[in-house]
């Protein structure tokens, strides 16, 4: 037995094997985890030292005004997500439709809600009135813009028309990303355009698009901040409201930022279980034995 | 217009198709009987699955005319003008064939048991029960009783593959379509496919088979067509086309594939 391995070591393979294994160490993770805590530290003492009367925040935290504004910014992200989706579904269908009429316009919707902030798109929701001072069927039913587009209206159609451009290009990579052969299975079974699409394509680009667009339902939380300056009044407009009256502007801005946090982390909850829900079939949500021998194989 | 040939279930008559400059087809005519095995052979790019899936409308003719079950498929006769088909239309006339492709195409995000009714009850509008009950019937000819409730992604190519054929056949169609079924599966997974269709042919359904497997065809053709070029080639009873080839180009290849 001479057989030696590695550079002149001069060790026998079943000696080198026989070793004490030390995994790496990682002295950077060490360093980088003390100055994170330091800089915590320092944060939590100026908050700690600072002016701020933690018992107003406890106080507000559970104030009418704030949870009133708590569950406008609820419905406001569920109704807008809602038309956000409805429309990003239907444009991205248009979008890929082989009817030019219906790609046209759908190419237009995308790239005038792309194309303008958010602010100003609510703004012109909020104003309709100047454009068009009364809506309806001319001669059947008419209302006055101002009565049918308040702030709610104004606020949902802006960021709802606003979240289905952005939807519908989601939409359209999920349908892109199931392979073609599943559309023409569906064909060869008799399946219209239409039918393949709901009962095959969507299903299966259900898992693409459903990271992206709980990631927007989180994001859409926080949007509805922005609908303050046409007066919907969402939690950030009613902690404004309060700080006005009582000056206590961080302990109210912390009485805010709480109840997103608590918001989206539900919310992230929610998302892994419907991503994991949308994942049958792909082997990623039965770890069963079998499908890794079928993987490897 | 020519009335369609009614003792023929395929009649495709000087058929081309082209994918910008190449003639995937040109100008092919062929008609084949109820109950027979029409295995199609040739080199990769001789438009072998062209032709298929232009009987099955995946593609759409250039050229010429191709009638299914005795229909015109794409379009209606109005006088002397041929009018394009709805899609809803084309999608009914699309029932009289079945397809089995080359990767399966099983519907991911279903169960087997999913795959097999979901044509039965979605298009055919037929009662859950009795579709559960004829794909049950099916899953046993096919052999994967077991795998009822299965993902796609858990089983081998070949399971996948009978699952596919059995999809087709729950939607009752008088022809089946084959896509190289077996040219995605490693060799041992092979066998159990071809036994499948071997017990399809048996029982009198009327197939074209577009294979590399020779020994299939030898066995269960009842006419083999070569094709290379987008033309065909040669056409005769298997023993003819396979073992005594009258174009050099059928030699050549049957001599490339059995090396």
């Amino acid at each position: 037995m001479t057989s030696t391995v590695g550079i002149g070591i001069g060790r026998d393979l079943a000696g080198v094997a026989g070793l004490k294994l030390v995994p790496r160490r990682y002295y950077g993770r060490w360093v980088a985890a003390a100055l994170i805590i330091l800089a915590l530290a320092w944060v939590m003492k100026a908050f700690a030292e600072g002016q701020i009367d933690w018992r107003v925040v406890g106080q507000f935290f559970t104030a009418p005004a704030i949870l009133n504004g708590l569950v406008n910014t609820i419905i406001m992200t569920a109704c807008a997500m809602a038309l956000g989706i409805v429309l990003g579904v239907v444009f991205a269908i248009m979008y890929m439709s082989p009817n030019p009429v219906l790609r046209g316009v759908a190419l237009f919707y995308i790239w005038f809600f792309r194309g303008t902030p958010l602010l100003l798109q609510l703004l012109l929701w909020f104003n309709l009135a100047l454009v068009f001072p009364t809506i309806g069927i001319p001669g059947l039913v008419e209302w006055r813009t101002i009565d049918v587009i308040g702030p709610f209206m104004a606020t949902l159609l802006g960021l709802g028309m606003n979240q289905g451009a952005y939807t519908a290009e989601v939409v359209r990579g999920g349908i892109l990303s199931v392979d073609v052969g599943q559309t023409e299975a569906a064909k060869s079974i008799g399946m219209t355009r239409l039918t393949t699409l709901r009962r095959i394509v969507l299903p299966q680009a259900m898992r693409v698009i459903i990271p992206p667009v709980g990631n927007e339902v989180i994001s859409m939380v926080k949007l509805t901040s922005i609908a303050s300056v046409i007066q919907f009044s969402e939690i950030l407009r009613n902690a404004q409201t309060i700080y006005y009256a009582n000056a206590r502007v961080i302990e109210l801005l912390i009485v805010a930022a709480g109840w997103y946090l608590i918001v989206v982390t539900l919310l992230q909850i929610g998302q892994f279980f419907l991503e994991r829900y949308f994942s049958k079939g792909r082997g990623d949500r039965r770890a069963k034995p079998q499908v890794v021998e079928e993987a490897g194989a | 217009m020519s009335a369609s040939p009614t003792d023929a279930i395929v009649a495709a008559a000087n058929v081309t198709k082209r994918f910008g400059e190449l003639r995937a087809l040109n100008n092919v005519s062929l008609t084949i009987a109820p109950g027979s095995v029409q295995c199609i052979i040739g080199p990769s790019g001789s438009g072998k699955s062209t032709l298929l899936r232009c009987i099955n409308q995946l593609e759409k003719i250039d050229q010429g005319a191709i009638w299914v079950d005795g229909q015109l498929i794409g379009y209606r006769i109005k006088g002397d003008e041929l009018h394009e088909l709805s899609d809803a239309e084309i999608a009914r006339q699309r029932l009289s064939t079945g397809m089995v492709f080359q990767r399966f195409n099983l519907f991911n995000h279903m169960t087997v048991l999913q795959n097999i009714i979901e044509g039965p009850v979605t298009v055919l509008k037929r009662p859950r029960q009795e579709a559960i009950a004829e794909a049950e019937k099916l899953l046993a000819r096919v052999g994967l009783s077991d795998k009822r409730n299965a993902y796609p992604i858990e089983l081998s190519g070949g399971q996948q593959q009978r699952i596919a054929i059995a999809r087709a056949l729950a939607m009752k169609p008088k022809l089946m379509l084959f896509d190289e079924p077996t040219s995605a599966l490693d060799p041992e997974l092979v066998g159990e496919v071809l036994a499948v269709m071997r017990d399809l042919a048996a029982s009198g359904m009327t197939m074209i088979v577009v294979t590399h497997e020779l020994g299939f065809a030898r066995e269960v053709a009842t006419d083999v067509v070569f094709m290379d070029k987008g033309e065909i080639v040669e056409r005769g009873p298997p023993n003819a086309v396979l073992v005594a080839p009258q174009q050099a180009r059928t030699r050549d290849f049957i001599a490339a594939v059995l090396k």
